[in-house]
């Protein structure tokens, strides 16, 4: 188990690597430099901050140095923000966005595995149909019209919560509610299939011929199995999440992960670019990693490292 | 001997988009204590349905019982409500299944699936259920049963999975055991085995087992008395010795004369010709009659009644009737059953 994991973890390293390289040079290929929005500077200074930020160098020279500072885990200054290390500005803007990823993924993966467990359990009824619905409606539209929605009804209106911003956990709420949507749907729709399948089986016969109740044969033998297909989505979808979206985080103003990097892309912001998708990367190799072992966890047949004796 | 179960009557139809199939129409029969009844019949003859009725888990809403009783120690199961009959299942009337393979659940320990029924009907507290089912796990032949209850389904064979399925049937003594081709999905090997075993736990607790089988071999090797059927119906019924020594029915003669045998000196397997009817429309008289080359006329018209034949042996077939034409069975079937009275029933 141990040589398993530390197996991984060099696995993910080597990813990282190639990852860092890839766009490194993507990014050089891009047309610009950092400082074509500041037609302020004359053509002098121009030259003096290419030249402390190391820019003149040929490419595979700046590729070496990149590297050399990223093993010391420097990711460098930001060319946009008045001279703060990258590394600040990530877990800056990260805290925000995890939060809400991490509150919708939660929240929305509980209601989601209930409305397919209540859809499977009243299979072809009124209850199926109608998580179904809810089901196709989270999945078919974008969370930003859900957004717009929330805001008018609890904000506007009710002024229960606040319309944007970012500050104490009624902050949270409204963006919360907009991201789980899509888990929550996704969730319900596996849990449903698979449930409806699970309950079919051979093994829940014999639960049932076992004189077992109907709960105890629900959350016992069914929920278990039917789980096993769900985590292989929750780990892309809670990347996804807690990286941020770039949408939600516009539309509730909240300083968060996403808008960084939509920014830092529009800026040329070379060294946040780079900050910020190796900072992805390295989450979703880590969660890959934890969705491996998870599985272990739920379905003994593919523990790793098993004592089969 | 004192009757463990009767089934009267017995109707039950299944609802479907294009009608009502009638899969099971008005089978009669009974089981003794301790005795083990083979049902008998190809697949679709409503074998596996009438067992499900019996343990109260027809697929609902789809199945409906039409009529009859199934009384179990005097006690009519049709009537019971479902959580009565949770009570009854694995309690007093237990089943294995089929396919071994799927009918454990895989994320779950054997020995969790064993104490399941012993702490939900003996009220066991989990220290006594364990050691319960480490002794049924040694009882049913699994070595080293104290470290196997601790391990998952997939860590055990097909022929082990199969003998955790009997343990499970057999944690609280049930006074009835069902089991549905219990040795189809093994190797041939690993099926004498099993049948072996469930000779040997017969013994041992005296139980009473219905035991469902396309395989005559099967039957002959552990039934006391055999029920066969056809299309939804019991078409003859009677002992090991009745029914292989004596067999009255031209479908039994079909299905003795398909019997695959080491010694058969015939180039040619007997098959019964044509297919099973469709049981959305039974067809009238005598459903085997299309497929029956000594077919009476009235077996289009009218349905035969069950003649006896002895205080054990009961067969439907208009052939019994005594204005019916003398017909012996075919010349293939007789020399099986002259087989079967030399070696002793065995194939």
């Amino acid at each position: 188990m141990v040589r398993y994991v530390l197996r991984r973890v060099v696995y993910m390293l080597i990813t990282l690597f190639i990852i860092a390289t890839l766009s490194f040079f993507l990014m050089k290929m891009l047309p610009g430099s950092p400082l074509n929005a500041e037609d302020k500077l004359s053509e002098e200074q121009k030259q003096i901050v290419l030249e402390k930020y190391g820019l003149n160098d040929p490419v595979p020279v700046q590729y070496v140095n990149y590297l050399a500072g990223l093993v010391k885990g420097d990711l460098g200054i930001s060319f946009a923000f008045s001279n703060t290390p990258v590394t600040d500005i990530l877990m800056d803007r990260i805290g925000p966005s995890a939060q809400l990823g991490a509150q919708a993924l939660v929240v929305g993966t509980i209601l989601g595995v209930l409305l397919g467990l209540i859809a499977a359990v009243f299979h072809n009824g009124f209850l199926d149909y109608t998580s179904t619905i809810i089901a196709v409606i989270g999945t078919s539209i974008p969370n930003f019209v859900f957004a717009g929605i929330l805001q008018y009804f609890f904000a506007s209106e009710l002024q229960w919560f606040p319309v944007a911003l970012w500050g104490d956990f009624k902050h949270t709420v409204l963006p919360t509610m907009a991201l789980m949507i899509f888990p929550m749907a996704t969730a319900a729709r596996f849990v449903r299939t698979e449930m409806v399948e699970v309950m079919g089986s051979n093994y829940i016969k014999t639960a049932r011929a076992k004189g077992i109740g109907e709960v105890g044969i629900v959350f016992k033998h069914g929920l278990r199995n039917a789980l096993i297909p769900l985590i292989t989505v929750i780990g892309p979808m809670a990347v996804s999440l807690m990286t941020g979206s770039m949408v939600i985080e516009q539309i509730f103003a909240i300083p968060g992960i996403g808008e960084q990097f939509v920014n830092s892309v529009i800026m040329n912001d070379y060294p946040t670019i780079m900050g910020t998708t190796l900072l992805f990367a390295a989450l979703f190799v880590a969660i890959i990693l934890i969705i491996d072992l998870l599985y272990g966890l739920i379905d003994p047949r593919i523990r790793i490292g098993g004592n089969n004796s | 001997m004192s009757k463990l179960l009767e089934v009267k009557d017995l109707r039950v139809s299944f609802h479907t988009y294009n009608g009502e199939v009638q899969a099971v129409r008005g089978v009669n029969f009974h089981v003794n204590k301790g005795e083990t009844l083979a049902i008998v019949g190809e697949s679709g003859s409503g074998k596996s349905v009438t067992t499900s009725a019996i343990m109260g888990l027809l697929p609902k809403p789809q199945a409906e019982i039409k009529s009859g009783q199934i009384l179990f120690e005097g006690e009519d199961l049709v009537k019971k409500s479902n959580k009565e009959m949770q009570k009854i299942r694995g309690a007093d009337i237990s089943m294995v299944f089929q396919d071994p393979m799927t009918s454990l659940n895989p994320t779950m320990k054997v020995g969790n699936q064993i104490m399941e029924g012993l702490i939900k009907h003996q009220g066991l507290s989990r220290t006594e259920a364990r050691k319960k089912a480490v002794e049924l796990l040694d009882q049913v032949g699994i070595p080293h049963p104290e470290v196997r209850i601790n391990q998952y389904p997939h860590q055990f064979s097909g022929g082990m999975r199969q003998r955790v399925v009997i343990a499970i049937a057999l944690a609280c003594n049930p006074k009835l055991l069902i089991a549905d081709e219990p040795t189809t999905a093994l190797d041939v090997t690993i099926q004498a085995q099993i049948l072996e075993l469930m000779k040997d736990i017969q013994k041992q607790t005296e139980s009473a087992i219905i035991f469902i089988t396309h395989d005559l071999g099967v039957v002959a090797n552990v039934a006391d008395r055999v029920a066969v059927m056809y299309a939804g119906k019991i078409v003859e019924m009677g002992t090991v010795d009745d029914i292989f020594y004596d067999p009255r029915h031209p479908y039994t003669w079909g299905l003795l004369g398909s019997m695959p045998t080491l010694d058969s000196e015939e180039e040619e397997l007997y098959a019964i010709p044509g297919s099973p009817p469709d049981m959305l429309n039974p067809p009238k008289g005598d459903a085997f009659a299309p497929r029956n080359k000594f077919a009476l006329e009235i077996d289009l018209v009218k349905e035969p009644p069950m003649f006896q034949i002895s205080d054990t042996h009961y067969a439907a077939t208009w052939l019994l009737h005594e204005h019916a034409p003398k017909i012996e069975p075919p010349a293939s079937v007789k020399k099986r059953m002259e087989g079967f009275a030399k070696t002793g029933g065995k194939a």
